[in-house]
């Protein structure tokens, strides 16, 4: 498949500046990862179904949701990760005015937030097995921790890109035209917001 | 699969021309403000919800309060902060292909599981 658009007469196109000559004049790799994020939308789909499928089913006797959940301890953790997208998109506007500073400034904040839940996260998952959950104690535990497991590993690798990124920009590597670099990793970074926002709710807050 | 042709190497076709409602640039992206506007209000909506979640006598309404507060933190990002907003119609047709068709194939699945009525 080509990018371009061949004209039977061969002659060159008329590419407005700033567009790719791509048949939509959108780039691939912006298009490829709509195409990614809509994809995940399936895996955690599943993911969250296993859970409510396997919700109140577990053997009687064993430990439940509402035995080892911190919901004002989780809550924090929500905050943080929402307020690493606000850093995100700050991030991609300094970048977009050629404000390479902010740019480095916003990209460590959000890696720092990042990181900052996944270790609260690591935190509650050794304070959920010290109380005797873990993945085979019960259906209940199996599918939580792959469920919020699986969100824990997007979010460590988005934490990985943002410090590749933050890496790129101290050595030059990032300037201002490569800003839908800095986009395509906050369009990942989001994504893996909006699942949480979802894992809040469904698992930890609905009784 | 070729890849050639760069935005200073026009490649050879029709012109490409897309305004940026349709994609591209990033005029129509929102100010700073109005991002840490859109920041503020997501604070405050998770918030709500925790607080809701402790009001004894809101029990009844808990469930679709949650599920509706959650939805609207979700649009409020996918809108705003990934600029579905004012970016391409392609992408939001994308991405909403993929939340409904997982909506679709998870909801039949715990229909068939009775999940709803046990």
């Amino acid at each position: 498949m080509t990018d371009t658009i061949t004209a039977s007469s061969g002659s060159h196109a008329e590419v407005e500046p700033g567009h790719p000559p791509t048949a939509t004049g959108l780039t691939n790799e912006k298009v490829g990862m709509w195409a990614f994020l809509a994809s995940e939308c399936l895996l955690f789909g599943a993911l969250i179904s296993t859970y409510l499928l396997f919700k109140g089913q577990s053997k009687p006797g064993t430990i439940r949701p509402k035995d080892v959940f911190d919901i004002p301890y989780t809550s924090v953790s929500s905050f943080v990760l929402l307020m690493s997208s606000l850093t995100m998109v700050l991030a991609l506007a300094a970048i977009q005015r050629g404000d390479h500073r902010r740019t480095r400034i916003w990209i460590l904040t959000t890696a720092l937030l990042g990181a900052s839940f996944v270790a609260g996260q690591c935190y509650e998952f050794t304070t959920f097995v010290r109380a005797g959950m873990n993945l085979r104690v019960n259906l209940f535990g199996s599918s939580f921790f792959v469920l919020t497991g699986f969100h824990g590993a997007h979010v460590t690798i988005g934490v990985l890109m943002l410090l590749s990124l933050y890496s790129m920009s101290l050595k030059g590597k990032l300037p201002e035209s490569k800003a839908e670099t800095v986009e395509l990793v906050g369009l990942y970074w989001h994504f893996v917001d909006i699942v949480w926002i979802v894992i809040f709710t469904v698992v930890y807050l609905i009784p | 699969m070729s890849d050639h042709g760069t935005a200073t190497d026009p490649a050879p076709g029709p012109v490409v021309n897309p305004t940026p409602a349709e994609g591209g640039a990033h005029a129509g992206h929102p100010s700073e403000l109005e991002y840490i506007k859109v920041a503020a209000l997501l604070a405050l909506i998770t918030g709500a919800e925790v607080a809701i979640y402790y009001v004894k006598s809101l029990k009844s309404i808990l469930v679709p309060t949650l599920i509706l507060f959650s939805a609207v933190k979700f649009s409020v990002v996918v809108l705003w902060f990934m600029h579905l907003r004012f970016d391409s119609r392609l992408f939001r047709r994308l991405f909403v292909t993929g939340v409904c068709l997982a909506l679709f194939v998870f909801t039949i699945v715990l229909t068939t599981f009775h999940v709803w009525t046990r």
